[in-house]
C-alpha cells in the first residue's frame, strides 16, 4: 500500500563534525523520490536515519506512527518490517550463498512452507537476473550482481518502502536502466514508498517523481520532479547537468574568488540539460501508478506557488484529459 | 554513534564502558529470547574448542609443573613437603587453571570472534541483518558468548586435571616427592567450594572473552586495518579485565568460603 515517511528538523552529528541540519522533507505515499547530493554529503546517513540504524541529535522521522528517531528498539524491529533496504555493496551475509541470502527475511518473518520460499526466491531472483546463480557465495560474483542480489533479498518480503543506496553504481548503464524500469515496475505494481539516493543524473531525470538535494550540511530543495528539473538554484542546476561551473568544487564547496570567475564563464554556457525530461512508464501490461494521478493532484494544487518557467513546464506536460480535470484552457 | 564531544576527559572512557556493559546486558537479555540459535551455537563452539584445546593442554603441562617444582622446593626448605600436593592442588584448580583457560579462550576464539564480527560490521552485514527486523545480538552474538562460557567451562575442567597431573609427575619423578603424600594430601587443604569457584570463574572469564570481543567487533574503527586494531584490542582489554575480575573474585571468595583448616 505504501506508507509516508515524513521526516522533521533531522539533525546529526559524528562527534563535533556536522554531517546535515534541519533536514525536512516528506516522502509521499506511495512514490518514489530521490535524494541527489554530491559524494560524502551524508546521502548513506540520512538512509540510515531513516530505518533507525543512526539516532540523530534532533528531529523526527514518523513512518506508520512511529517515530523511528527515538522509538524503542522493540518497536524499531516491528516498523523495519515495512522496509526495503537496498545497500551500497549489497551487504549481503558472506557466509550464505545467494538463495540463503535472498531467503532469509523469509525463514526469520515467515512461516512460509521451504517449497513456498523457494517459489519465491526464485521469482526474486529472476526478477534482478540473478537466475542460476543460486548457489554462489556472495564472494564469487561481481559487484554488480551482488547489488542485484542485494535487492532481491530487499525485496522478498514485498516491504512497504524501498530504500536504495546509490543502486546504479558498479551497474553498467544497461542494467541501471533495466534496474529503474524494475523500480517503478514495482512502485506500479504494489504503490511502494520508494527512497533512491544517487549521482546518476539520468536517473534522477527519468524515473523519481520527488528530488531533493543535499549540499552543504542542508538540504538545499526537496520537491516535486517539474519544481527540480526546472529550477535555477545553482547547486542543482549545476548538478543535474554535471557541470564543473557551479558551488560544487572538488572539495565540497568552492571559495567566492573562484565562483566570480566562473560566473563570468557560465553565461557561455548553452548545453544545459534543462526542462522537463520524459519519466519512465510501467512496463507494457502493468497497472497505472496510482503514484502519478495522486501526485498530479498535489502538484496542481500547489502550482501557483511555483516559479513561472516550472508553471509553463507543468502545464505544457499536460494532456488534453488532465486539462478538463484541471479545468485549463487548451494552449494558445 | 558518537554523541558530541564533551568537555570533561576521560568521558568517552566512560562512555565506552557504560556501551560494553549495554552490550553485556543485552546479550543476558537476548539469550532468553526464542528461538534460540542452536546451529550457530553448536558451530562456534566447535570452532572455538577446535583452536584451543590444544594449546590449553600445552600450556598447562609446564604451568602445572612450573607451580609443582616451586611449592616443593618452598615445602622442603620449611620441611612441610607432605603439603605440597594440597598447596598445588589449590593454586591449580583455583587460579592458574581459569587463567589459562581464559588467556586462551580469549586469545584464539575471541579474536577469531572480533575478527569475524567486526568484518561482517564493515561490509554492513550486521545492519543489513539489523533492517531485516533480526537482532544481530540475538542471531550471533549470543551463540557466540555462550559458546566461550561453555568452552571455557570444560577446558577448566582438562586444563585442571592435566595440571595436576604435571604437578605431581614433576613433583614425584623430578624432586623424589612421594607418591602417596601427594595424593593424600589433595584432600588436606582442597574442598568442594574451590572447585566451585574455579568453574564460577572460568564461566564468568568466557563471558567476558565473548562479551569484549563482540563489542570490539561490532564497533571497529573505519576500514580493514580498523577490524585489525579492533581484534588487537579486544584481546588486550580482555586480558587486563580477566587480572582485574581475577582479583576481585578471589578477594570476595578468601573473605566469604571459610577455610577448611586442619
Amino acid at each position: 500500500m505504501g506508507v509516508e515517511v515524513a521526516v522533521e528538523g533531522l539533525t546529526k552529528s559524528f562527534g563535533a563534525q556536522n554531517i546535515w541540519r534541519d533536514v525536512s522533507l516528506v516522502l509521499p505515499r506511495g512514490e518514489v523520490s530521490a535524494l541527489l547530493g554530491p559524494s560524502g554529503t551524508g546521502k548513506s546517513v540520512f538512509l540510515k536515519t531513516i530505518i533507525g540504524l543512526l539516532r540523530p541529535e534532533r528531529g523526527s522521522c514518523v513512518v506508520g506512527g512511529v517515530d523511528t528517531a527515538s522509538c524503542s528498539e522493540h518497536q524499531l524491529y516491528e516498523v523495519r518490517k515495512l522496509f526495503g533496504v537496498l545497500f551500497q555493496d549489497g551487504a549481503l551475509f558472506g557466509s550464505m550463498n545467494l538463495f540463503d541470502n535472498v531467503a532469509f527475511p523469509l525463514r526469520e518473518h515467515t512461516r512460509k512452507p521451504e517449497s513456498e520460499v523457494r517459489r519465491i526466491v526464485l521469482e526474486k531472483m529472476e526478477l534482478v537476473g540473478l537466475t542460476g546463480a543460486e548457489s554462489k557465495l556472495p564472494g564469487e560474483i561481481s559487484g554488480g550482481m551482488r547489488k542485484r542480489a542485494g535487492l532481491a533479498r530487499a525485496l522478498v518480503l514485498d516491504p512497504e518502502i524501498i530504500l536504495c543506496d546509490e543502486p546504479d553504481s558498479g551497474l553498467d548503464p544497461v542494467r541501471t536502466a533495466y534496474l529503474s524500469q524494475l523500480l517503478i515496475d514495482l512502485n506500479a505494481q504494489l504503490d511502494t514508498t520508494i527512497l533512491i539516493v544517487t549521482h546518476n543524473i539520468n536517473l534522477a531525470r527519468t524515473v523519481p517523481d520527488n528530488i531533493g538535494m543535499l549540499f552543504r550540511r542542508e538540504l538545499v530543495m526537496f520537491g516535486p520532479r517539474e519544481l527540480m528539473l526546472t529550477s535555477e538554484e545553482p547547486v542543482l542546476a549545476q548538478f543535474l547537468n554535471g557541470r564543473r561551473l557551479g558551488p560544487i568544487g572538488m572539495t565540497e564547496e568552492k571559495d567566492q574568488a573562484a565562483l566570480a570567475a566562473e560566473q563570468a564563464q557560465l553565461r557561455a554556457v548553452t548545453d544545459t540539460l534543462y526542462g522537463i525530461a520524459p519519466q519512465l512508464d510501467p512496463s507494457p501490461g502493468l497497472p497505472p501508478r496510482l503514484a502519478v494521478r495522486r501526485r498530479k493532484d498535489r502538484v496542481m494544487s500547489a502550482l501557483h506557488q511555483f516559479p513561472i518557467p516550472t508553471q509553463r513546464s507543468v502545464i505544457a506536460s499536460l494532456d488534453a484529459a488532465d486539462r478538463t480535470r484541471y479545468g485549463i484552457g487548451a494552449p494558445a | 554513534m558518537t554523541a558530541p564531544a564533551s568537555p570533561f576527559p576521560g568521558v568517552a572512557a566512560l562512555r565506552q564502558t557504560g556501551r560494553l556493559f549495554s552490550l553485556a546486558l543485552s546479550v543476558v537479555r537476548n539469550s532468553v529470547r526464542r528461538p534460540f540459535q542452536a546451529r550457530e551455537f553448536i558451530e562456534q563452539f566447535w570452532f572455538i574448542a577446535s583452536v584451543t584445546i590444544l594449546p590449553t593442554a600445552l600450556v598447562s603441562v609446564p604451568f602445572g609443573a612450573v607451580i609443582a617444582l616451586h611449592l616443593g622446593s618452598l615445602t622442603r626448605q620449611i620441611g612441610a613437603e607432605s603439603f605440597t600436593g594440597a598447596a598445588s592442588v589449590l593454586a591449580i584448580i583455583q587460579q592458574a587453571s581459569p587463567l589459562v583457560t581464559a588467556l586462551l579462550v580469549a586469545g584464539a576464539g575471541g579474536s577469531a570472534i572480533c575478527a569475524d564480527i567486526g568484518a561482517r560490521t564493515i561490509r554492513e552485514e550486521i545492519d543489513a541483518m539489523e533492517v531485516l527486523g533480526v537482532s544481530a545480538v540475538q542471531r550471533l552474538i549470543v551463540p557466540r558468548v555462550l559458546a566461550s562460557m561453555m568452552v571455557a567451562l570444560l577446558l577448566n575442567g582438562m586444563v585442571s586435571v592435566v595440571g595436576v597431573l604435571g604437578g605431581y609427575f614433576f613433583n614425584v619423578i623430578m624432586q623424589g616427592g612421594t607418591p602417596g603424600a601427594y595424593l593424600a594430601s589433595f584432600s588436606a587443604l582442597a574442598q568442594l567450594p574451590d572447585l566451585w569457584i574455579s568453574e564460577l570463574k572460568a564461566i564468568i572469564f568466557g563471558f567476558m572473552a565473548g562479551v569484549v570481543a563482540a563489542y570490539r567487533g561490532l564497533n571497529p574503527a573505519a576500514g580493514p586495518k580498523g577490524v585489525g586494531d579492533a581484534v588487537n584490542q579486544a584481546v588486550v582489554i580482555t586480558f587486563l579485565l580477566l587480572f582485574f575480575v581475577n582479583f576481585a573474585l578471589t578477594t570476595l571468595y578468601l573473605q566469604l568460603v571459610p577455610p577448611k583448616g586442619m
